[in-house]
């Protein structure tokens, strides 16, 4: 993906400072909750919302393995409705085609629909170092784009901001970009829509180049589908003279059909509306309507290569609506940032390491930046098993083993900076698998636990920061067990019984054995749990 | 009815009240319960990390001990969701990988393994279970029982039959406390804010005890409210099952208890 994003601190690193910006989490925590409660809202007045998911998780697997099909069948209807199709490897290699058709034009100003796809290329980037200064459109965009920032939310770009803080990069920074903000804005959201519109009528009656992504691409009639809440976008597909449109291969669905689904569960999960306001769909170029001149570029950029990890694959069905976003607490906490892409929040956690591959730090951390609570999945309106692409990706990352790395199966090594945790890890398997072993080791730690310090050296120094350890009792449940249970231990009959069960001695005489362990607990001090075991 | 309890490695060092608790309340209810000493571990931590391959050792160990009764019962939602749910991907990987059936099958011998209040509600039809906790509770449902497992009300309803129990609602229930296994040590910060809403929350309700049915959520809460010196004290669902009025079990005067003991019943249940 962009060099845009390369270079920003690993997801821990990053949350450390956004956990800690009491206002960005306010406001994070207002708006997600407001979402996520809407969102509810809105899917239960559906009855079929189980099928309907499962209609879109089908249409688009159903797409993803037969790709090069559709997308042959695309090119070609583009082509017949008086477009052009590029090829895009790489973001380098699109933000180059792109360049190149508007300085055939001549012009040096793009107006653009918000993309996501633009931003994982770094498209503004690109453009401006070619002396092209491309607008965004967008209000939240727009936002984003005045203060100099990056959007942290898919479907909200400027989440992070509150409309106060808006309202002070509205009368900064628009004067520097085109008409200014009026004297004496205030920030109450009607003033700011207006302030916002003014300067972007402006934008939109003088430039002759709009550049626009797709939420869908329609095989079968080589139509683009945009669905948005301003009408924005639409001034942007329709009033200037050339079009670009760049779009990822996974876009593609095969029939006007199949749209019916995606219509009905994309605002839902997204806005939690039953219809977006706008919805734009344009076919090619048609005379004296709208642009005169249609470039598609169709984008890969680690989409194949993804598409060849059967675990992983299924993040190409993401129809980027944000749901998982709204309901992550952690997305929540650590804010769009931390996750270094124009993808962050769940979804970002398993595409961008897909995208990008695993060779930074920031995209070793992300398959780590979630508790697996699976609260992603369970909104997910094509049923993207987020948590199952995560463990799948953190054992990519712990243990390497085969990918696809442009276009080639290669086998790779773990990541670096987990010896320590490998080592760990094999020392406990180790143990766990050697029941004697265990029970030494509960012994040793339940024998010495008034020695126990109360911050832990290591990594591990990150649990007893903010947390208490809990005492450790006197005695295992499996020391009660054996000492204090009478039932007679039963024989396990299943097949492949391990025959070195330690309950060969226990025959059930429930004695005071365990007495001589009394002591044991004493002098701890902290320790409120009375010794379960020897007190009669 | 040969029922086996699976306590997870949790509860066996740290927490021995619980499962304590669970072999007092089903034995009550007239289950003989067997603890095959030869478990060990799920191998949960080791999977969830990215440690596969360690994992399988762990799980095929698992299916040996656990082969041949006809019910498993576990006081962990997420031990007894790695079990239902990771196990069988353990088994296709080996066979995707080209290492065969094998693995599969000595998974699939594993007997169907119920979450306590599943094995409570499902199989012996029980809500009442007899007990009696004369305090205010609120309950917080952890992600692997109430999304995994989908447990529903079944932990409400057996707290809703508890003699003397006042229920309190939970704001954000549903949402993680934040300590996702490795998770709270890998991302501190984002886990300690997690925490810390979960327990201002806890204590918000004004209840005396915060109830889940997995001690390590109780663990990271417990050891957030126990710095923080909270009133509000953590205890497993189980033990709250397990107590009745002959021998109720005792919270501790102190604030902030990490974990409290089903004291007197201890050594002599049987």
């Amino acid at each position: 993906m962009s060099g845009t994003y390369l270079g920003l601190p690993s997801f821990p690193k990053a949350a450390h400072d956004s956990t800690r910006d009491t206002q960005l989490r306010a406001n994070l925590t207002h708006a997600t909750h407001t979402i996520r409660t809407k969102r509810a809202t809105a899917i239960n007045e559906l009855t079929d919302w189980p099928q309907l998911r499962a209609a879109g998780a089908a249409i688009k697997d159903h797409t993803l393995h037969h790709l090069d099909h559709y997308l042959l069948q695309l090119e070609a209807a583009v082509t017949a409705a008086g477009g052009t199709v590029h090829w895009a490897l790489d973001a380098n290699e699109a933000n180059t085609i792109a360049t190149q058709i508007i300085k055939n034009t001549g012009e040096t100003e793009v107006v653009k629909i918000k993309s996501m796809t633009t931003q994982e290329t770094g498209l503004n980037h690109a453009l401006e170092t070619a002396g092209i200064h491309a607008y965004e459109t967008d209000l939240a965009e727009l936002i984003v784009q005045l203060a100099n920032d990056k959007p942290s939310h898919i479907l909200v770009p400027a989440i992070h901001k509150n409309r106060t803080e808006i309202r002070d990069i509205f009368t900064t920074h628009m004067t520097h970009w085109g008409r200014p903000a009026p004297d004496n804005l205030t920030d109450n959201p009607t003033d700011l829509a207006e302030a916002a519109r003014l300067h972007l009528r402006e934008k939109f009656l003088n430039t002759k180049i709009g550049i626009s992504g797709a939420n869908f691409m329609i095989a079968e009639t080589g139509t683009m589908v945009i669905l948005e809440s301003e009408g924005n976008g639409r001034m942007c597909l329709t009033l200037p003279d050339t079009l670009i449109t760049i779009a990822g291969i996974e876009k593609i669905i095969p029939t006007y059909q199949d749209l019916e689904v995606f219509l009905q569960t994309l605002p839902r999960s997204s806005t939690a509306e039953r219809m977006n306001p706008y919805t734009s769909l344009w076919t090619g170029t048609t005379p004296h309507d709208g642009p005169h001149t249609f470039h598609l570029i169709l984008l890969d950029n680690g989409r194949t290569d993804t598409l060849a990890d059967t675990t992983g694959q299924q993040a190409l069905r993401c129809i980027r609506c944000s749901a998982c976003l709204n309901v992550c607490p952690v997305y929540e906490r650590a804010g769009g940032h931390a996750y270094g892409s124009p993808y962050p929040g769940p979804i970002g956690a398993i595409l961008t390491p897909q995208l990008r591959g695993t060779t930074t730090p920031l995209d070793t951390s992300l398959p780590y930046a979630s508790t697996l609570c699976g609260a992603c999945y369970d909104v997910c309106p094509v049923a993207i098993n987020i948590p199952q692409v995560l463990v799948h990706l953190r054992e990519r990352i712990t243990q390497g083993g085969p990918t696809t790395t442009h276009g080639t199966r290669t086998t790779i090594q773990p990541a670096k900076g987990h010896r320590l945790e490998r080592t760990t890890m094999r020392a406990t398997r180790w143990t766990l698998n050697h029941p004697t072993a265990l029970q030494h080791a509960h012994n040793l730690a339940t024998h010495t636990r008034h020695l126990h310090p109360q911050h832990l050296p290591g990594p591990a120094h990150h649990w007893t920061d903010t947390r208490n350890l809990p005492p450790l009792p006197p005695h295992t449940f499996r020391h009660w067990w054996q000492h204090h249970h009478q039932t007679p231990p039963t024989t396990n009959t299943g097949k492949g019984t391990d025959t070195r069960s330690e309950t060969a001695t226990d025959t059930g005489t429930d004695t005071g054995t365990a007495g001589t362990d009394t002591g044991t607990g004493t002098g701890t001090g902290t320790n409120t749990q009375t010794d379960g075991g020897p007190q009669q | 009815m040969r029922v086996a309890l699976f306590l997870t490695c949790v509860n066996d060092l740290l927490y021995p009240d619980t499962g304590r608790a669970v072999v007092t309340l089903l034995e009550r209810l007239g289950v003989e319960v067997d603890f095959p000493l030869d478990q060990t571990c799920c191998g949960q931590a080791h999977y969830n990390t990215g440690y596969r391959h360690e994992t399988e050792p762990l799980a095929r160990r698992h299916a040996r001990v656990f082969a041949g009764y006809d019910y498993v019962v576990t006081p962990s939602g997420s031990c007894a969701a790695m079990v239902r749910d990771n196990y069988p991907r353990l088994g296709a990987r080996a066979r995707d990988e080209g290492r065969g059936d094998e693995l599969a099958k000595a998974l699939a011998g594993v007997p169907k393994t119920y979450e306590l209040t599943e094995f409570l509600v499902d199989v012996l039809k029980v809500t009442d279970v007899g007990a009696y906790f004369p305090h205010t509770v609120t309950y917080h449902p952890t992600c692997h029982g109430l999304r995994m497992l989908r447990l529903g009300d079944r932990p409400r309803r057996l707290l809703e039959a508890v003699k003397g129990i006042e229920l309190r609602e939970l704001e954000g229930a549903e949402e993680c406390c934040g300590f996702g296994g490795t998770f709270s040590v890998k991302n501190p910060d984002v886990s300690a804010a997690m925490g810390d809403d979960k327990v201002r929350n806890a204590e918000s309700t004004g209840a005396e005890v915060l109830c889940a049915a997995d001690n390590s959520c109780l663990m990271h809460l417990g050891g957030m409210m126990s710095r923080q010196k909270s009133r509000v004290r953590p205890v497993h669902l189980a033990e709250i099952l397990a107590s009745t009025e002959q021998r109720p079990l005792e919270l501790p005067d102190q604030a902030g208890p990490v974990h409290v003991t089903t004291g007197s019943t201890v050594g002599e249940q049987r």
